[in-house]
């Protein structure tokens, strides 16, 4: 602000790009990674792991090549977001190559060791992250593609159906010879765009056209069509494909969006009602979802002669207490099959890095979510500012999810841990994710070019409408 | 391996953790841009090393700039040039802006250069900026109320006498040597 002091001027400071601090935390991100890979190895084995060289080169790779991309294609974009994601995804693959280490879970019927394959899906999200910065030169091309992206994002969300269930979800389909991937991952972007542009041409009805009820914007009936149907769909994915993190994400992105669309808590009321009303009601008649719930309420409860998973997974937080048990000396396999590598990775890093190491993983996510909120903040276009909000309120929710139910705040979903759990779709995805993000960044701390020149102003005359 | 190793590095790691966490925050709490206030003095001393470091970029925006601001410098030399902007009147009286052939925005925009707290201001209300020959001009950006040289509403960009009073809602400004 101006001040009234005589001596003093004031002007504006110009966004450098901060390239060499991204690089910076970048070699900071690499090292740390490797750190816990030796750390691991000693403790297991004695010995610094053989791999240790190829897993160093390799992480330092990636993250070399997506730094000097971003140097080139997007000198002025967010200099946190491409270091907070490398470390997640790196220690994210220290943390399933340490649980491949125990020879319980990592039998073949269980699909033996997957931190090769979680590397090479990590080297795939990276080249999409590429991909997606190099030929995505202006985020609001995207825009031109509102209602595809609405088809596009509609029939990933419904493909899963016809597809036989795993672990009691439907949200896999399979490709005979290549595997099995999750559609929802890439659902959460494509429908981000849609309600971006959606949203950027209806704000002003669902904003305006609204009665005054005790203190509450109501809408009008036609402004409420929209969110009925969002409603219903998300109400059926929930009950064709049993999955209430889909469904949960769904429809929270929607509401999130709205109301930063139109700034009326009405919406956000609507949206708790909404969706808590349905939630109980697809729980009374669906086994799979009154399951999880039954879990949640239960957790300690003795099944077929033994603990659930869900108090494995509160035992294995308990005993790591504040400080951990230290890397690799954890005994998280116990909640058995492969549930701690994907669902309950976070477990794993509550015993082996304690209280201390699981809140400076979610402040992590939390600061990548931050800069996702600020970029919304600096973006000058609203499709750029709803875009940006959409894709981190997307992360936001997953890892609220994924958090709260592996900690038993709210019941366990079938999602994956953004970056850290093993999933080729997931790590995918996101890299594809902050790699939009990165884009609207870049767009929106870009110095603005200076004022058009007026040099024939006493020439000609501008005629303003 | 020894317990005690084990242990060193166990707290090593979430040192090292947490260190990156307070680093990650302290590149935010520095990336806070926005308006800066400065001395006088030092004001034109960065202004010329702005100056010199915008030279080093081959930029189109920027030369543009350049341009500008070597503009500013010939208007400066000329005798009977203004070389201060000062706020007479209003909310901000006592403010002022040395003219170093930079445009002056006013508005209620934040990023304007002289943020006007005025029911009466638009969100960019005016700018004020040198032409070619040194000459300062103000020009209305289509602002609701219009902006007010001497008596006269403003309809097209319009040279500024030396202290004739520019008016916009409640605030008067007016160049000074």
């Amino acid at each position: 602000m101006s001040s009234t002091s005589n001596t003093t001027t004031i002007g504006t400071i110009g966004a450098p790009s901060r390239r060499n601090t991204e690089l910076a935390l970048l070699v900071f991100a690499v090292i740390i990674p490797v750190f816990a890979y030796i750390n691991v190895g000693l403790a297991k084995e004695d010995t610094v792991p053989a791999g240790v060289l190829g897993y160093a080169l390799g992480l330092g790779l990636l993250a070399g090549v997506a730094h000097l991309v971003v140097r080139k294609w997007a000198p002025y974009a967010d200099p946190l977001m491409l270091p907070v994601s490398t470390l997640l995804n790196g220690l994210g693959l220290v943390f399933i190559w340490r649980l491949d280490q125990e020879p319980q879970i990592t039998t073949p019927q269980l699909g033996g060791a997957m931190a090769p394959g979680q590397l090479m899906w990590s080297t795939l999200g990276v080249a999409l992250f590429l991909g997606v910065l190099i030929f995505l030169k202006d985020h609001r091309v995207l825009q031109r593609y509102t209602y595809i992206s609405m088809v596009v994002a509609l029939v990933l969300l419904i493909l899963p159906v016809f597809f036989p269930a795993r672990f009691g979800a439907r949200i896999w389909i399979t490709i005979p010879g290549v595997g099995s991937l999750q559609p929802g991952e890439f659902a959460k972007i494509i429908i981000a765009i849609f309600f971006a542009g959606y949203l950027m041409v209806k704000r002003d009805a669902l904003a305006l056209a609204s009665r005054r009820f005790m203190g509450l914007y109501l809408p009008r009936g036609r402004d409420l069509g929209p969110i009925l149907v969002i409603w219903a769909l998300s109400l059926m994915i929930l009950v064709f494909e049993t999955d209430l993190g889909t469904s949960l994400l769904f429809f929270g992105l929607f509401v999130i969006m709205l109301y930063v669309a139109t700034e009326r808590t009405s919406w956000i009321v609507f949206g708790l009602l909404l969706s808590g009303a349905g939630a109980v009601a697809v729980a009374t008649f669906e086994s799979h979802v009154q399951t999880r719930v039954h879990n949640w309420l239960n957790p300690l409860e003795l099944l077929n002669g033994g603990v659930t998973e869900t108090a494995q997974a509160m035992y294995s937080f308990g005993s790591g207490g504040i400080l951990g048990s230290g890397l690799g000396q954890g005994y998280s396999r116990l909640i058995g099959g492969i549930a701690p590598k994907s669902d309950y990775i976070l477990a794993t890093v509550g015993e082996e890095l304690g209280l201390a190491g699981v809140m400076a993983i979610l402040l992590l996510y939390g600061l990548l979510i931050e800069r996702g909120i600020r970029t919304a903040l600096a973006a000058r276009d609203p499709f750029g500012k709803l875009l940006a909000v959409g894709l981190s309120g997307a992360f936001a929710l997953q890892v609220f999810v994924v958090a709260g139910g592996v900690t038993g705040l709210i019941p366990l979903t079938g999602m994956t841990m953004p970056f850290l759990a093993q999933g080729g779709s997931s790590v995918i995805a996101n890299w594809a994710l902050v790699a939009i993000l990165l884009r609207i960044s870049d767009t929106a701390r870009r110095p603005a070019p200076a004022p058009a020149p007026s040099t024939d102003a006493e020439m000609t005359q501008v005629v303003r409408p | 391996m020894s317990e005690l190793t084990l242990t060193v590095m166990r707290l090593g790691f979430l040192a090292v953790l947490w260190l990156f966490v307070i680093v990650a925050v302290q590149v935010i709490r520095s990336d806070l841009f926005g308006t800066r206030v400065t001395q006088r003095g030092a004001a034109r001393r960065g202004g010329q090393e702005q100056r010199g470091a915008q030279r080093q970029t081959a930029a189109p925006p920027q030369a543009q700039r350049r341009q500008e601001s070597g503009r500013g410098g010939n208007s400066r030399q000329r005798r009977g040039a203004p070389t201060k902007l000062v706020v007479s009147e209003g909310t901000l009286t006592g403010t002022t802006v040395a003219l170093q052939g930079q445009t002056i925005s006013l508005g209620r925009a934040h990023d304007s250069t002289i943020v006007l707290d005025d029911d009466y201001a638009s969100s960019r209300h005016a700018r004020i900026y040198p032409d070619r020959d040194g000459q300062w001009i103000v020009e209305d950006l289509g602002s609701t109320n219009g902006t007010y040289l001497e008596r006269t509403r403003l309809t097209t960009p319009t040279p500024i006498p030396l202290g004739a009073p520019i008016r916009i809602g409640k605030t008067v400004i007016e160049l000074r040597k």
